[in-house]
């Protein structure tokens, strides 16, 4: 079969151009938080994770210590783990190509797999998704980078604003239910409590804490939290849009 | 230098996570209580760095301009606004608020 002529492809393509754009949002904010050109790209690159990148930022530009960025970046890319035994049991990548496929595995090609039945067109969407975001979304990094830096001032323009958006709109998908909800709040006010009594960057962790131990003692389903920053579009078409 | 340093270990802690997951025996996959922890764990850490980064001035609570940028994004996000535009309407909620002068 052609590739153009998988509806897994086009969704994953359609996946893949609608998280690349947003690429540029990370590039600008990654060299107004304190990195340069080539540590924000380095970012996209090597840690390819869209949350554990603004995360690695977000702390940083709050004033954080890189290690405090380091841990809140690791911390958030865990759920990609959980994606990887997922993925490898649908995928099954053997040799170097599994090395591959590790690399690609994230919020967005775990779910334009898992949105297919058939296993050809599981492999299909993940590659065409996961090899497609990579590319677009490191090309629009070092387009917003170069936005960023022409700037001037970042608050001038309201990076700051932009990065308070961009966290809420990761968020906002993982907020179906009353217990993810419940989840957030109690984590934002836990957070919003320590921060003059620990250093920048520790409040996160703290809040990472009381996230776990819910978790760990909460009986909510298993899969709370695990949903795309980006929707696959025939999913998002399942009664949710009209 | 010290910060490539930490970029780089970031990258390679992100892709030994990953690969981690493709390594591991697939009865680990029975265990939800891994696959609910970092659910939580990525709710928790959105819903803290949202808030940091709209309150937080290093180690002092600021209540400023981006206080509105959170309330647009919010207003943006509940009538299905796609990502790229709520962040630019965040950013552009903050330069606006500034440009009236406050802080």
């Amino acid at each position: 079969m052609r590739l153009w002529r998988s509806p897994a492809a086009r969704t994953g393509a359609s996946v893949a151009i609608a998280t690349g754009l947003y690429g540029v949002s990370f590039g600008a904010l990654g060299v107004t938080s304190g990195l340069d050109f080539w540590q924000t790209q380095a970012l996209s690159l090597l840690l390819f994770s869209g949350g554990s990148q603004f995360a690695f930022i977000g702390v940083l530009a709050g004033g954080g210590t890189p290690g405090a960025a380091l841990g809140s970046a690791a911390l958030l890319g865990i759920r990609n783990a959980v994606y990887g035994m997922q993925l490898n049991a649908l995928i099954r990548p053997t040799g170097w190509l599994r090395l591959g496929a590790a690399h690609v595995t994230i919020d967005e090609s775990m779910a334009t797999t898992s949105a297919q039945r058939d296993p050809d067109e599981q492999r299909r969407a993940f590659w065409v998704t996961g090899i497609g975001i990579f590319l677009l979304w490191n090309a629009f990094t070092a387009l917003g980078s170069l936005l960023g830096t022409a700037i001037g001032d970042p608050k001038t323009w309201g990076l700051d604003g932009a990065a308070v958006a961009a966290f809420l709109a990761l968020l906002w998908p993982r907020l179906k239910g009353r217990e993810p909800a419940a989840i957030a709040v109690a984590c934002a006010v836990a957070t919003v409590l320590v921060v003059p009594f620990v250093p920048p960057g520790i409040p996160v962790l703290v809040a990472a804490l009381v996230a776990a131990v819910w978790g760990l003692a909460g009986a909510g389903p298993a899969h709370e939290g695990l949903e795309p920053d980006v929707e696959p579009p025939h999913r998002a078409g399942e009664g949710r849009m009209p | 230098m010290i910060t490539w340093l930490y970029v780089l270990v970031a990258g390679g802690v992100a892709f030994l996570t990953k690969l981690v997951g493709y390594l591991v025996p697939a009865t680990l996959l029975k265990r939800r209580r891994m696959t609910r922890v970092a659910g939580t764990l990525t709710i928790g850490l959105l819903a803290s760095l949202t808030m940091i980064n709209t309150l937080a001035n290093g180690q002092q609570l600021a209540f400023d301009s981006r206080i509105g940028s959170l309330a647009v994004a919010l207003l943006a996000l509940l009538l299905r606004a796609p990502f790229l535009v709520v962040v630019l309407l965040g950013a552009a909620v903050a330069a606006l608020l500034r440009l009236a002068g406050l802080p």
